[in-house]
């Protein structure tokens, strides 16, 4: 678009042409400089380790010992191995316990903050949970649910209700660890919808209500279609996000009970560190890469995230 | 500025060739144990002016991650105290340092370790570490609930049991597990859906079970292998399964002990020291944190099965990292570590028993100064009744698979026979 419109008619283009081209050229050098501390960290932190990663992945290598070359070995390994598909489908599991929840409480407690409270106090305690590490709350939440001693079950005690095993059952597990991260991460992701909602014009809101529009209407036809731009960027971090749960697992439950919350990267990790298969482990990471890619790529196209139904 | 940076560099290598000291760098976890190795470093300093020992101490989950990068990189410890669980890779990958000839050499003694510990670091002539310290375990219990449960600590001190009837500890279990109305286990009306103290609690079951298991499996005549360093398990054994099913029973069926679910991650630890349990095998590493939270803690020795007395003994050993650039100065050390010198330091200490074993009872007088009672450990530590950690190639492997099989048993979600031996069948595949 921009390009158009900026493109100097043809008759003076031989004058003009230089002098922008050297203001162009300075431009995109100022452009270049902004960026190269991010790309400098992308290279080292993103970029150079998946290319090590991919080259790690066509060997055996324990870390003890020089790697020897596997060819696609542990990718064929790989496609055999059913506790990696089992975790695929925990990781799966997990994914749909804690997006639809998660982002649904994100976007009622951002439409509430910014419909009813106008308190920074009470702003600043939904977004508390986000800034305690994910070690910390995992500890945290693991001292509460402790089936015995822990208050979670004194309160259900009290209310004359069972106790519950919740991370030590293999039928709560999964699930107490999603109920975890959606506690954490629901503030962050009302943060990002309150910021969405604060692009929207105002007027459309009164001139609907002067149409008579009901609450539950206005949200619908102009709240969550206007949102949508954030609402992809919430539901791609947050679903690439889910698939790499990692440190809640790691405090609380170690993959068990018996097996129960193995989620991929929890497996991942199980091969590089514990059983020293920095190859095949590596190749379970590709795998997982190249799935998130594609998870991402087809919600940017279903949910055409890339623009804005205003303007 | 140009001209400064050569004049660091040479006054950087004119005071380092000034000293000429050479570093031994020595890795531990135990940060208790740090100050006690301190003290060994400077008597070992004073003797060999010109070496230096720097002691770096990192916590257990970091130390395993910490070790393998530092062996990557060329950059590892030339002495570092080793776990047995990870004996059969590193040596596997040549990382550890063989110190049988050294030993031979030196004429040094091995005799005066306690025996089996020198047995697990050994393999096929090779020695793979020095002995530094054994453990082995003991029932710890709550004096004030025994006495209100009426029992004695007689009554504890010559318990007996069977995968059948659970024998005499499994009475004492009972009457020590008391339900929110008062009623003890072994009377009439016990209300098992709501206790408020179990008998007996426990760790999550883990996959040698050192503190949760082993030393009533072990006392069925019951070993985890044939030989060190077998290729196979006997996890397909009808006498485990008997033990882990008892154990299973003791929990979902007669509610004395907590089950797999409720069970925490925090474990008999914080069972114990919230009052919520009333006994609990625990290791001697353990016994003075118990004595520390908990007051009232007293043990016993573990009960006697079918054949006896039966505790798993495990030792640390000091090993030698192969591409170590001083391999004489770290000799040196590692030799003293495992001296009397050093080991008189360690048992004075009163946190492990020393691996030397002239020093067990100076360090049974240790413990005793600071008003803890270590004999029931020290009774069971005798090559009759006690078993050695299993000492096998896969060892990690083998964990993952007997945790999920131990969480699906206690879980009750199936037979034990079948689950262990699934298992079982699992490690023969890694072998």
């Amino acid at each position: 678009m921009s390009g158009q419109i900026d493109a100097p008619p043809r008759r003076r283009a031989g004058r003009m042409l230089p002098r922008m081209t050297a203001l162009r050229r300075r431009e995109a050098l100022t452009g270049y400089l902004f960026i190269l501390p991010a790309g400098i960290g992308l290279l080292a932190f993103f970029v150079l380790p998946t290319l090590r990663a991919a080259q790690i992945s066509l060997t055996h290598w324990n870390l003890m010992r020089p790697a020897k070359w596997a060819g696609f070995e542990n990718y064929a390994r790989l496609w055999a191995d059913a506790q990696f598909w089992d975790s695929m489908w925990i990781t799966l599991c997990y994914v749909l316990y804690n997006i639809p929840v998660q982002t649904a409480l994100g976007l009622l407690i951002a439409v509430l903050a910014d419909r009813l409270a106008k308190s920074v106090a009470l702003r600043a305690v939904i977004i508390a949970p986000y800034l305690i590490s994910n070690v910390v709350a995992g500890l945290v939440w693991l001292l509460m649910l402790d089936p015995l001693i822990g208050m979670t079950n004194s309160f259900l005690g009290l209310l004359g209700l069972a106790p519950q095993g919740f991370l030590s059952s293999p039928d709560q597990s999964l699930i107490s660890v999603a109920a975890i991260s959606i506690w954490r991460h629901a503030g962050f992701t009302a943060l990002l919808f309150y910021a969405g909602l604060q692009a929207i014009p105002k007027d459309l809101y009164e001139a609907a209500r002067l149409d008579g529009a009901s609450e539950a209407a206005m949200f619908r036809l102009i709240t969550l279609p206007l949102l949508r731009p954030v609402l992809v960027f919430v539901l791609v971090t947050s679903i690439v996000g889910s698939f790499q749960v990692f440190d809640v697992i790691a405090v609380t439950t170690q993959g068990g009970p018996a097996g129960s919350t193995r989620a991929v990267l929890w497996y991942i990790y199980e091969n590089a560190f514990q059983f020293s298969r920095m190859g095949y482990a590596s190749a379970m990471s590709m795998v997982l890469f190249a799935i998130l890619v594609l998870v991402t790529l087809a919600q940017m196209r279903l949910l055409r995230g890339d623009r804005s139904d205003l303007g | 500025m140009k001209a400064l940076i050569p004049a660091l560099i040479s006054g950087t290598l004119l005071s380092a060739a000034a000293h000429a000291e050479v570093a031994v760098d020595y890795w531990m976890w135990d940060s208790q144990q740090a100050p006690v190795y301190r003290k060994c470093a400077d008597l070992f300093e004073a003797e060999h002016p010109g070496v230096k020992i720097a002691i770096t101490q990192t916590g257990w989950n970091q130390y395993w991650t910490a070790l393998q990068t530092a062996f990557l990189s060329g950059d590892a410890p030339d002495v570092f105290v080793n776990h047995a669980t990870r004996l059969p890779e590193f040596a596997a990958n040549g990382l550890l340092a063989n110190l049988a000839p050294r030993i031979d050499a030196a004429g040094y003694d091995l005799g005066g370790f306690h025996p089996g510990l020198v047995e697990t670091w050994s393999k096929e002539g090779a020695v793979y570490g020095l002995p530094k310290d054994w453990a082995t375990v003991a029932l710890a219990y709550d004096a004030g609930k025994l006495a209100a449960a009426g029992l004695s600590p007689e009554d504890l001190a010559d318990l007996d049991w069977s995968p059948e009837d659970g024998g005499s500890f499994q009475q004492a279990i009972a009457r020590m597990t008391v339900d929110a109305a008062g009623t003890r286990g072994n009377e009439p009306g016990f209300d098992g859906s709501k206790v408020a103290t179990y008998g007996l609690v426990s760790n999550p079951f883990s996959p040698h079970g050192e503190t949760e298991w082993s030393y009533l499996a072990g006392s069925t005549g019951w070993r985890f292998i044939d030989a060190p360093w077998a290729e196979s398990y006997n996890f397909d054994d009808p006498r485990l399964a008997a033990t882990l099913a008892w154990f299973r029973d003791l929990a979902r069926g007669h509610h004395y002990m907590p089950t797999a679910e409720q069970t925490g991650k925090l474990g008999g630890e914080t069972l114990m020291f919230s009052g919520k349990g009333a006994m609990s095998v625990i290791g001697s590493w353990q016994a003075g944190l118990y004595a520390q939270s908990m007051p009232s803690v007293r043990f016993a020795p573990i009960p006697a099965g079918p054949e006896g007395r039966s505790s798993m003994f495990n030792g640390l050993a000091d090993s030698v990292w192969s591409g170590s650039g001083n391999p004489d100065e770290a000799w040196a050390w590692t030799a003293f570590l495992g001296s009397d010198a050093c080991q008189s330091v360690v048992a004075e200490s009163g946190i492990v028993f020393p691996a030397r074993e002239a020093l067990t009872e100076d360090a049974l007088r240790a413990f005793e100064a600071k008003g803890i009672d270590m004999s029931a450990f020290v009774a069971v530590a005798t090559p009759e009744t006690t078993f050695p950690f299993p000492v096998t190639d896969y060892g990690n492997e083998i964990s993952a698979i007997v945790r999920d099989a131990l969480d699906r048993l206690m879980l009750g979600q199936g037979d034990a026979d079948e689950i262990l031996a699934g298992a079982d069948a699992e490690i023969d595949r890694l072998f």
